[in-house]
């Protein structure tokens, strides 16, 4: 396909790893923030191509692996209500809240659908006036513009019987939250390509500056990926700290303006709890005031729901590249993708999933 | 979750207000909301993601990075041979 096969040609994956040996002199660890990018990486074994000297740290680019069990616990309880249909992405039926998980609602008779974008669960809305459709609003900022146009929507729609569950996660504040321990090793970073075709790439100079890192902007191919390490290794061996696009076919530097707007309309930055981090500032999105009446948790009696996190999971430490999974006591004993013990094992774009996939046989 | 995927757009509508389109992924068509990338034209290759085209592909930038990577196989096609990829 167009755009797909180029990115994957191997004459091109072995030039980029021989150009990052001739550019890496000193030993520099790297976190590639998405998921995704992690999948890609593992999959294709891009970090056995790289010398010894250069470390891939996975960073905590999933937003299934972040949500919080109080959000799952919150959307367990709205699943299981009879006047209810609740819309998830797939990721999410599996991720274990604090009792069970949403696959397991649904097999008790809950009314819990699949969708692949927000506004199929508009579309329900519409047909199913005297039922309460709900959408489970997960991601980062690359799934905050459809979110926020199903809301649009809704309400253009007069749909009051359409609420969303919102547990949106902002990138920059989690970079700052990893920079910012002091167990961090990360040196540079490959920031989230599609997350950038959003907001565009000023949000990344001010921490480029402040904390001294190289930040490229990367793409999810293997030939992306090697590309953005080579831009980086560049800069950390030439002391640079700058902000540069390695996937400039798709993120321009000031990003999507409508998307940008349309997320400004609907949602305002608020706390948010990451799973296995915590709470950070200014972290996330929630619904703003003129559009509350779309917000589930105001619709549901849920607030008072919390949770702790389970502990035998060290989905923290993974999440924040302190530690790799095979690390986890529990991979592939306790805590397979069957009978996950945390969202990075059940995630497509978990790290844990990733090893399990595609290095468990080999290790 | 941030999977986006390119293809090609093959129709354009509007539908309650709002700017659809057909993308075509390797054969596959898909109903795709456009209002993200309003000014996307029949033949652009957009990428979608959860149904949304959030960017126009950017044919001359990409003709950029496979020249960066011509320039870096002649550089490099001098070393010894590496290990396949799997
Ligand atoms: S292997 Fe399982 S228990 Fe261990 S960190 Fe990953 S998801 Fe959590």
């Amino acid at each position: 396909m167009k755009y797909l096969d180029e990115y994957r040609d191997a004459e091109a994956v072995r030039g980029l790893a021989a150009a990052i040996r001739a550019a890496a002199t000193r030993p520099w660890n790297i976190m590639e923030i998405c998921g995704g990018q992690t999948h890609t990486i593992v999959r294709y074994g891009l970090d056995q191509m790289l010398p010894p000297q250069i470390a891939l740290i996975h960073g905590p680019g999933c937003p299934v692996c972040v949500t919080p069990v109080e959000s799952i616990d919150r959307a367990v309880a709205i699943a299981g209500r009879p006047e209810v249909i609740f819309c998830s992405f797939g990721d999410m039926l599996r991720v274990p809240g604090s009792r069970k998980d949403l696959l397991t609602v649904k097999s008790e008779g809950g009314d819990v659908r699949l969708v692949y974008s927000p506004m199929d669960a508009v579309a329900l809305a519409q047909k199913h006036p005297d039922r309460q459709v709900v959408f489970f609003a997960i991601g980062f900022e690359t799934t905050a513009p459809a979110n926020a146009m199903a809301v649009i929507q809704a309400a253009k729609l007069r749909l009051l019987n359409f609420s969303i569950l919102v547990s949106h996660v902002l990138v920059p504040p989690a970079m700052c939250a990893v920079l910012d321990s002091p167990l961090n090793r990360v040196q540079g970073f490959l920031a989230a390509g599609h997350v950038c075709a959003i907001t565009g790439m000023d949000q990344y100079r001010p921490i480029a500056e402040r904390y001294r890192v190289p930040i490229v902007v990367t793409g999810f191919e293997p030939v992306d990926i090697l590309q953005g390490i080579l831009m980086c290794i560049r800069q950390l061996e030439q002391g640079r700290a700058e902000v540069e696009n390695g996937y400039a076919r798709i993120v321009r530097p000031e990003g999507n303006r409508p998307a940008m707007e349309r997320i400004d309309e609907v949602f305002e930055v608020s706390p948010r709890k990451w799973r296995g981090i915590g709470e950070i500032p200014a972290s996330g999105l929630a619904l703003r005031e003129s559009y509350a009446e779309f917000d589930a948790e105001r619709r549901f009696p849920v607030a008072g729901i919390t949770a702790d996190e389970p502990t035998e999971c060290i989905a923290g430490e993974i999440l924040q590249g302190h530690k790799q999974p095979l690390e986890c006591p529990a991979f592939g004993t306790l805590c397979t993708p069957d009978r996950p013990l945390g969202a990075p094992m059940v995630s497509t774009e978990g790290a844990c999933a990733a090893y399990f996939r595609y290095r468990r046989r080999e290790e | 979750m941030c999977l986006g995927i390119p293809g090609k757009v093959v129709e354009i509508r509007q539908q309650d207000d709002v700017p659809m389109g057909r993308v075509e992924f390797g054969g596959i068509l898909k109903e795709v909301c456009l209002a993200y990338t309003p000014e996307a034209r029949l033949g652009d290759y957009v990428l979608v993601h959860v149904g949304f085209a959030i960017s126009i592909i950017d044919e001359a930038e990409a003709h950029e990075t496979m020249n960066f990577l011509r320039e870096i196989e002649a550089a490099t096609s001098n070393d010894p041979p590496t290990p396949e990829p799997p």
